[in-house]
């Protein structure tokens, strides 16, 4: 197949063929980023809590901390662990998938007066960590006579532990254990990593920057319960946990938002990335089905303008395999114009959307990804009309118009 | 010649079926995303105050120390209680009211009600007056009940509703948070979107049905939500009742008629901040901001990411539809080479010609903007189903209403431009002849 003549032929149509491939072009810059962002969203999505999310329950009470929240958090924590089918309980500030409540700057250096690291301080009461399924990474776990009770937000304790990825990051090439970690006037000295906890509210630019402290429930620290279960049984547990906590502490609020089992949790936190996922998938199918139609549109036009050529050429022995080849080289050619122009749009559409946004970098190969996919179209859009121009008889020529 | 034009752009739009629904189609696709996405971001970057948000002011002063993560240049996003009451008592403004958010526990009487949790907002007198909210019975507290610590409550219609089935209860009691207060004044329906005074607590689709006085607050240790951000060591909690003396969680507008009011405040602001670092309790040169509703907003950045991005997105789609459109539309007239060149050889004018074609692809793009209507309806529909606080939101209003036929009709025109201009380009004696 010669490209040479279809070039020519091309030369004719500039306009509608400069036109296919800004279409295609513009297409391609906007594909390639949403491909990317609707990859980031799942990303997130997929994010490791660390924790047997299937087994757990969460309740997060409102109106518990004044005097009475050591009596009322004993009782609590009784009766939810006499619920049936309930393994273990554990009281903390937080869970995942929730809200944060112990964000908190903190410094590596203890005379340093700036507070250069920000991270979320879990505080769990002695049950916490092994009713969320947190494996040791690296150290050991709090030793009893190490929780104390919450002075301000943090709990008066000697020790911290750390998230494993995290702890690498603070002290890159560095082993983590028997390090200090300084908040305000306390400093407490890491005893060991875990292999992984996701923040309350993870984001795009931070996920595991987590700390765990040992504290002893009650005062400030009487508000959040996590419940392990088996998975079967993790919707009965929350409706019993629900009807337990109106039973034995009325003037307590349960709330609604940040409480259930911890898969509803997920669900709900990244409802927002989910809709958003859909309608940028929603975006593609469109802007794909617009671009095919227009090509399907134009290509059609052109086979009807050239049928009295197309007619010569098979009388001058094309066969009808060389009349469908034209058309698809012919389309290839103006789709790869326009992803050359369209890669270049895509990374430029890119910096705008990073700054504005807080996007990352565009990974190169979502172009190489994007251009199949537009080449594909192409092709399939143009193959009705090309196949229509084969179809086109040599007797077309001999007759005028 | 214009019912001429339009017969003969009707008729031409019949003989091709296929094409001209593709075009329709392709503009009602593009018209209906974009104007799904500008509509939310239409409603959600409202004015919630209007007439009144011009002459509302957000003052900010820079209380940190050298300390801490809360970087950048611009001061803190809220107040300190002491910076709070002293530019609340040193009454600069024309109006002013300092506030926090919280939530309160209603103990009703009635046995048949259990109690309940309503968001509530401490504040000061002025706030009634100054952000305009509408009493349906009663009046707010003044000044002098600020001071007295008055155990005043104005209650939202909602609440009012529950209670009492919607009664007058100006001078009925309320039991809150174990503490016993006089309904003064009930509210109509208000609920500012977004909820400007206080974004901490969600930008949308919030309404407390609660208003105490902050002193009253303050006095009763009632429980606070919000934002906090501390500096330096001290950070309240458990054992402390409210943040500490280095945190800011109070938020303070103020009204100033005249933009010269305006300016002669963020002198105050900058004198007040010299005389703090006099006394030694603030460190840093003055640095003091003074935004308007509307500035305050948009430096906040209200409007959520997703919605922009949206709208962004929407309007890609919508250039990539035209692009086709374009496309399409050449075709279109290039096709008719023969008839135009035998209308151009029986003595019409290009210009003429370019008139009829501009016609044609204009019926095109209002047909598509119909289409685009009843889809951004649909899509409306769609997003009002969706879990966000801002759902109920999306309606569409006249001004959008008359922006999406623009919006069509300017779509399918400039369409049409280079198209037609290319379809009268025709030399007549040439077409004629080839046939």
């Amino acid at each position: 197949m010669q490209i040479q003549p279809i070039l020519a032929a091309l030369r004719h149509h500039r306009t509608a063929a400069f036109l296919i491939g800004m279409e295609i072009a513009l297409a391609c810059a906007i594909l390639c980023n949403a491909l990317f962002m609707i990859t980031s969203r799942l990303d997130m999505m997929r994010v490791d809590s660390g924790v047997d999310e299937s087994r757990l329950v969460a309740v997060w009470l409102e109106g518990v901390d004044d005097s009475s929240a050591t009596d009322l958090a004993a009782r609590l924590r009784a009766g939810f662990a006499g619920l049936a089918g309930v393994d273990s309980v554990g009281v903390g500030n937080a869970v995942p998938f929730t809200q944060r409540t112990g964000e908190m700057g903190f410094r590596l250096v203890a005379d340093d007066m700036h507070y250069n690291q920000q991270g979320h301080f879990y505080v769990g009461g002695p049950r916490f960590a092994a009713t969320l399924g947190l494996k040791l990474a690296s150290g050991r776990w709090f030793r009893p006579d190490e929780y104390g009770a919450i002075a301000e937000f943090l709990p008066r304790s000697p020790s911290a532990m750390v998230d494993a990825a995290y702890a690498k990051k603070l002290w890159p090439g560095q082993d983590p254990l028997g390090k200090m970690v300084y908040s305000g006037t306390d400093g407490y000295r890491v005893i060991g990593t875990y292999a992984s906890l996701v923040r309350p509210d993870p984001y795009p630019q931070a996920q595991h920057n987590t700390l765990l402290l040992a504290g002893t429930p009650g005062n400030g620290l009487a508000s959040v319960y996590v419940l392990r279960t088996t998975p079967e049984q993790a919707a009965r547990v929350w409706n019993d946990a629900r009807a337990l906590v109106t039973r034995i502490a009325p003037t307590v609020v349960i709330d609604p938002v940040h409480s259930g089992p911890m898969t509803d949790l997920r669900r709900a936190y990244f409802a927002a990335d989910r809709a958003m996922a859909g309608l940028l998938v929603g975006v593609i199918v469109a802007l794909l089905g617009v671009t095919a139609l227009g090509i399907v549109g134009l290509a059609s036009f052109w086979v009807q303008q050239r049928r009295r050529q197309i007619g010569v050429r098979r009388a001058l022995g094309a066969t009808r395999r060389d009349i469908l080849r034209y058309f698809q080289t012919e389309n290839f050619l103006i789709v790869s114009g326009g992803i050359v122009l369209g890669m270049v749009l895509a990374f430029g559409l890119n910096l705008v959307l990073m700054q504005h946004y807080e996007l990352p970098r565009l990974p190169l190969y979502y172009l190489p990804i994007g251009a199949l996919l537009l080449w594909v179209l192409g092709q399939l859009a143009v193959l009705g009309p090309a196949l229509r121009a084969a179809a086109v008889p040599p007797v077309v020529a001999t007759r005028s118009v | 010649m214009f019912g001429y034009y339009l017969d003969l752009a009707l008729h031409s739009l019949k003989r091709n079926k296929a094409l001209t629904a593709l075009m329709v189609l392709a503009i009602a696709l593009g018209i209906g995303a974009s104007m799904t996405t500008l509509t939310v971001l239409h409603v959600l970057s409202g004015d919630p105050l209007p007439g009144r948000s011009g002459t509302l002011y957000y003052p900010q002063v820079d209380a940190r120390d050298d300390s801490g993560i809360m970087s950048g240049k611009e001061p803190p996003p809220q107040l300190t209680e002491i910076d709070g009451f002293n530019l609340l008592h040193a009454k600069r403004a024309d109006r002013q009211a300092l506030m926090t958010g919280g939530a309160v526990p209603i103990q009703p009487d009635s046995a048949a009600l259990d109690p309940f949790y309503v968001e509530a907002r401490y504040t000061t007198a002025d706030f009634f007056a100054m952000f305009g909210a509408p009493f349906r019975y009663g009046r707010g507290w003044n000044a002098a009940d600020d001071e007295a610590k008055a155990r005043d409550v104005v209650i939202g219609s909602e609440l009012n509703e529950r209670l009492f089935g919607g009664a007058n209860s100006v001078g009925r009691t309320l039991r809150m948070a174990d503490s016993l207060f006089r309904i003064v004044g009930v509210l109509g329906d208000w609920a500012p979107s977004p909820h400007f005074y206080d974004l901490n607590t969600g930008s949308y689709g919030y309404a407390e049905q609660v208003f105490i006085p902050l002193q009253t607050m303050l006095d009763l240790h009632l429980e606070h939500n919000g934002s906090t951000d501390c500096w330096g060591n001290g950070t309240g909690g458990v054992g402390t009742i409210y943040p500490a003396p280095s945190c800011v969680w109070m938020q303070f507008w103020v009204q100033l008629d005249t933009p010269a009011k305006a300016a002669d405040y963020k002198e105050f602001l900058v004198h007040y901040s010299e005389q703090q670092k006099a006394l030694g309790r603030f460190v840093k040169v003055p640095n003091v901001r003074l935004r308007n509703l509307m500035q305050w907003l948009a430096y906040q950045q209200v409007v959520p990411d997703d919605v922009r991005l949206q709208a962004g997105l929407a309007f890609g789609f919508l250039l990539v539809c035209l692009v086709n459109t374009v496309g399409l539309m050449l075709a279109k007239f290039l096709r008719r080479a023969n008839e135009l060149s035998v209308r151009r050889a029986l003595g019409a004018s290009r210009r003429a010609l370019f008139a009829q074609l501009l016609i044609e692809s204009g019926v095109v793009g209002l047909t598509g903007g119909m289409g685009g209507l009843l889809l951004a309806l649909l899509g409306l529909w769609v997003v009002r189903q969706r879990p966000s606080d801002y759902a109920a939101l999306a309606h569409l209003d006249p001004v959008m209403l008359l922006t999406t036929f623009l919006l069509a009709l300017g779509a399918s025109l400039l369409a049409g431009l280079l198209p037609a201009w290319r379809a009268c380009q025709i030399t007549p004696a040439l077409q004629l002849k080839s046939n």
